[in-house]
């Protein structure tokens, strides 16, 4: 036991689409693009729910994206989403200049992303997302851990947060164990795990690969703090200082480049506030490959087992 | 208080060569920015903004207002000189241009205050898809208000305009019209040259669009196309606005080296006597 209950593996996917259905319920403006992968994203759910409030723009990101912009000029909350490896570069430059620039109100969600797609390969799994999006101005930045934080991520992003938001979920079925109960506060960390010998700061899938990894340290009697860093911009600046602060050094673990993503944000907060080792989980400068989700999480080094070693190692 | 419409067509030509001074007095001064494309968009926004569009310099964000929206944000300064011409800010602004600290961005920037501003924009290619959400949610809400929008002839070359193009006539945005100055030429030569358009027309027709098209330095040929434009049922419409790049100043009419460069004081004063000479 890590301190929480897997009520069943479910993908984040499904969370968005559900949440995004919510959204919906809870708020007359929110509208919906679809890029013809609908249902594949999630967005299927509320097109249905809500027919006249969908707009299917084809295979056609970087319209889709500046779309949205002009919708959300009248005030509408639009939903873009497709696969995070062409919401985030086929319309890198939409989403800078019509969405970023004007400040707008504008959602984009990324699914697929990370190695745990699977079959599909490097094409199809977004990696360098992170990056890209937190780089840009007013962009806030989201990356749920399971199916229940993406389903409060998505209302908070569309019925909470104002200007642009870029939020990113995942394919395959994972651990729920999240609970509503917790919330969803954008841009506040979760300490899911005390501990002071060290801290691990988990995003997205590899949160769940956190706690276990913890449950493995402290059966040898080492207390791993696991903290959830749900949102990637703005930073909880102030719970990554303490973990500086309070334990020895900081593993970071994400479904991304190891360039640019959680890693690299979390150093340069720690780099100036307070410096300590850190270790990097996460893609090293390669592209993804084919395979079963659970084979290239282990290959490339993205499960709990692998956190673990890493903290026995620098201990 | 809804702005004047102004329906003497020599009154419209006294307006836009006034704008064309602004420009060439705006650019001048900036030392940087695109001369060809603003003066000869100038008849157009002539028309647009003193006969055509429904908007309230006063109320810039009225809701009931129809939308401008310039894709092609390097020809800014004739938007700006058009904005204060119409009242929405004093025409000595015109000179802070390009400035540091200035609400007149190289390209429109509408995190710095300037009101009339639709978009920001500068980066070629995303405007007809920003008109187009628009649209959409115009007629979602079921509001009277139209959409213009406002593109360069070399900017065609951009993949995403098509994607625009294509979806606005799905959705049959029969109140949204796009107006592609269509110069000829572009900062490598003509476009024809650099990466061919034509058949113009045919390509438009073909993405399901209502083509007119017209003289677009003459303002009588184009209000009587942005008529034609409005009248336009379950489909968009596009006016192919042939013009003169450089248009008003003989010494650099149709030159396209004059795309992306600006006079200096001389020239400018130059320029200025040659738009006053005409009748």
């Amino acid at each position: 036991m890590n301190g929480f209950t897997n009520r069943g593996n479910k993908p984040t996917k499904s969370g968005f689409g559900e949440g995004l259905k919510q959204a919906g319920e809870l708020n007359p403006t929110v509208v919906a693009i679809g890029a013809d992968i609908t249902a594949s994203v999630g967005v299927n759910i509320f097109a249905e729910r809500f027919p006249e409030r969908f707009f299917s723009m084809g295979i056609a990101e970087q319209n889709g994206v500046a779309v949205a912009a002009g919708l959300a000029l009248e005030g509408k909350t639009p939903v873009f989403c497709t696969y995070g490896v062409f919401s985030a570069f086929r319309a890198a430059d939409q989403i800078r200049v019509s969405v970023c620039y004007n400040n707008l109100h504008v959602i984009i969600g990324g699914a697929h992303a990370g190695v745990s797609v699977g079959p599909d390969g490097a094409t199809h799994q977004a990696l360098e997302d992170l990056a890209v999006m937190r780089a840009l101005p007013n962009m806030t930045v989201l990356s749920p851990c399971d199916y229940t934080q993406a389903r409060l991520a998505t209302i908070a992003a569309c019925n909470q947060l104002t200007g642009p938001v870029y939020i990113r979920f995942g394919r395959e079925a994972m651990p729920d164990f999240t609970t509503e109960e917790m919330g969803f506060v954008p841009g506040k960390a979760q300490l899911l795990h005390p501990g002071n010998d060290l801290s691990i700061l988990a995003t997205g899938h590899l949160t769940w690969e956190a706690l276990e990894a913890a449950r493995m340290l402290e059966e040898q009697g080492i207390h791993a703090r696991v903290i959830n860093i749900h949102t990637i911009k703005p930073l909880d600046e102030e719970m990554i200082i303490r973990a500086a602060r309070e334990t020895s050094f900081i593993i970071t673990a994400e479904e991304h480049q190891v360039a640019g993503g959680l890693g690299s944000a979390v150093a340069e907060v720690v780099v100036k506030n307070h410096p300590v080792p850190m270790h990097f989980i996460g893609m090293h400068d390669r592209f993804g490959e084919s395979g079963k989700p659970a084979e290239l999480m282990e290959k490339f080094g993205m499960t709990a087992r692998s956190i673990f070693e890493t903290a026995r190692k620098c201990l | 208080m809804v702005a004047r419409k102004v329906t003497d067509i020599a009154i419209l030509k006294e307006i836009a060569k006034e704008i064309r001074k602004s420009v060439i007095l705006s650019l001048s001064e900036a030392g940087s920015g695109h001369l060809g494309g603003s003066l000869d968009l100038a008849d157009i926004f002539s028309c647009l903004y003193f006969n055509l569009i429904r908007h309230d310099p006063s109320v810039p964000l009225w809701a009931e207002r129809d939308r401008v929206i310039l894709s092609i944000g390097h020809v800014a300064p004739v938007l700006y000189a058009t904005l204060a011409e119409a009242g929405y800010f004093p025409k000595e602004e015109l000179l802070t241009l390009r400035k540091s600290g200035s609400r007149l961005q190289g390209h429109p920037g509408r995190d710095h205050g300037l009101p009339g501003l639709e978009l920001s924009a500068g980066s070629l290619g995303q405007g007809l898809s920003v008109a187009t959400g628009r649209a959409l949610a115009g007629k979602m809400d079921h509001a009277s208000w139209r959409v213009w929008c406002i593109l360069g002839d070399g900017e065609l070359q951009e993949g995403s305009v098509w994607e625009a193009a294509m979806s606005a006539a799905h959705h049959r945005l029969d109140h949204l019209t796009a107006i592609v100055d269509r110069n000829g030429v572009q900062i490598d030569g003509s476009t024809e040259q650099v990466m061919a358009l034509e058949p113009l027309k045919d390509k438009w027709e073909a993405f399901g669009w209502k083509v007119i098209e017209c003289d677009g330095n003459d303002p009588a040929q184009f209000l009587a196309a942005a008529v034609k434009a409005t009248e336009t049922r379950n489909q968009p419409s596009v006016i192919l606005a042939k013009t003169i790049m450089g248009k008003g100043v003989g010494t650099i009419e149709g030159d396209y080296h004059w795309h992306g460069k600006v006079p200096s004081k001389e020239e400018a004063a130059l320029f200025i006597r040659q738009l006053e000479e005409q009748s």
